[in-house]
């Protein structure tokens, strides 16, 4: 696969910005701004991590839907509301884990246990 | 000098207004401290002694509840509380409705009190002092404070959850696995409704007071053991109560003061519960971004914090579908 943008890659780009809030912006301010700050940057690093990890991650979860024989989360979500995994939550929550623990490995890896 | 002559001797228009309400002839150093998202919170001193005044912030209709009642209630019950001084929940006198309270030392950030050399020895006794603080909480019986929400929580929020209409599998296996696993026997009694750090004054000693009781409720009281222990209310730390206690600590220091001992697995109902209660917080507070409610870079970060939730889930769940 080959991008058609120029560097800095949009990876680099969100680096360049949260170093510079890092650097600079984080010296001028303090309390409730300063914690503002830090939130900020750590979405910047979600987006960055999404970028890098996206795309199979993608695919696995749309392969663990096909398997559960529904196209959408909502479908799926129906179904379960609905009674029809009634007797198999132990394999559904197996099944679903590893596209769980994608979400968390993009939004707080440190999570993970 | 322009406030000379003023009456009450150079006090502004509110602090004048809290020396009325409270027979006071002099309310000094009244300063704002950042509140929860319904209540403006003020430190002020009353002829030498320090208060804590709460008061609806402007544009919330919803008032203060049954909060002064509850507060009684739980003080005269033995739970450690901030005296009530001034129930204001009817008045104008200062425009909205408050209330003043005696002023409690303690911290109230829970990382502090996890980390610092300052609370090594409260956070040997914090999670019993939880458990008999909560004890007493449940011997106040629905009759005490008429009027109080009795809502069965699940289906509370169960219609949350579908007035945001976003999908999430694990969720729906919760409700359904809660559902069909509810508590035996249940009690009903007072609910604290929101006990854990954060909403806790605790000093080097230990607990010194539990706050923010606008949450309470009538409902079977292992609630509030079981809020106590969900994973994000343990701020990291290792241990299941408040990340700094036992299970035994909180049941024993119950038992002591109830004579009655938590049933393990009605609590363990309520930590899924919490935990889904808590995923489904969050996704409400994404929502409220961006839904354009209150546009805040803040709450659209709380959104990817609803997949800590289903991890968590699917943990508890695993185990208790073997």
């Amino acid at each position: 696969m080959t991008a058609p943008h120029d560097r800095p890659t949009a990876s680099e780009l969100l680096q360049a910005v949260k170093e510079w809030m890092e650097q600079d912006l984080m010296a001028g301010v303090d309390g409730r701004l300063a914690f503002h700050v830090r939130v900020a940057m750590n979405m910047l690093d979600i987006v960055d991590r999404e970028i890098a990890l996206g795309a199979p991650m993608e695919a696995r979860h749309e392969e663990v839907l096909r398997g559960l024989g529904v196209s959408s989360d909502a479908e799926l979500s129906h179904k379960i509301r609905t009674g029809e995994f009634d007797a198999d939550f132990s394999r559904l929550l197996e099944v679903l884990r590893p596209v769980v623990e994608d979400k968390v490995r993009v939004a707080n890896p440190k999570y993970l246990r | 000098m322009a406030k000379l002559g003023m009456a009450g001797g150079g006090m502004s228009e509110l602090e004048q207004g809290i020396a009325r309400v409270m027979n006071a002839s002099e309310v000094t150093n009244l300063r704002r401290l950042s509140g929860g998202a319904s209540r403006e919170t003020w430190m002020l001193s009353a002829d030498g002694g320090d208060y804590v005044m709460q008061r609806v912030r402007a544009g919330r209709p919803d008032g203060l509840g049954l909060e002064p009642q509850v507060l009684i209630a739980a003080h005269r019950a033995g739970v450690p509380v901030a005296e009530l001084v001034v129930d204001g929940s009817h008045s104008t006198e200062l425009e909205r409705p408050f209330m003043i309270v005696r002023a409690v030392q303690g911290e109230s950030i829970a990382r502090k009190i996890q980390r610092d050399e300052e609370f090594t020895e409260a956070r040997g006794v914090l999670a019993s002092q939880l458990g008999a603080a909560a004890a007493r909480t449940h011997q106040i019986s629905a009759d005490e404070v008429p009027g109080l929400n009795q809502s069965d929580q699940l289906t509370m929020y169960r219609n949350v959850m579908d007035e945001m209409g976003e999908p999430h599998p694990v969720f729906e296996i919760a409700f359904r696995w809660l559902d069909a696993h509810r508590p035996a026997h249940v009690r009903q009694t007072l609910v604290h409704g929101d006990l854990r750090l954060g909403n806790v004054l605790v000093s080097s000693q230990g607990l010194t007071a539990v706050l923010d009781w606008e949450l309470a409720h009538i409902g079977d009281p292992m609630e509030d053991l079981g809020w106590l222990c969900v994973r994000a209310w343990r701020f990291g730390g290792a241990q299941p109560v408040a990340g700094i206690g036992s299970y035994e600590q909180l049941f024993d220091a119950y038992e002591a003061v109830s004579g009655l001992r938590p049933d393990f697995d009605a609590v363990r109902w309520w930590e899924v519960l919490g935990t889904l209660k808590w995923g489904i917080i969050c996704i409400n507070q994404a929502t409220t971004h961006l839904r354009g409610i209150s546009r805040s870079h803040e709450l659209a970060a709380i959104g990817r914090r609803v997949c800590e939730n289903e991890y968590d889930l699917i943990e508890y769940l695993t185990e208790m579908v073997k």
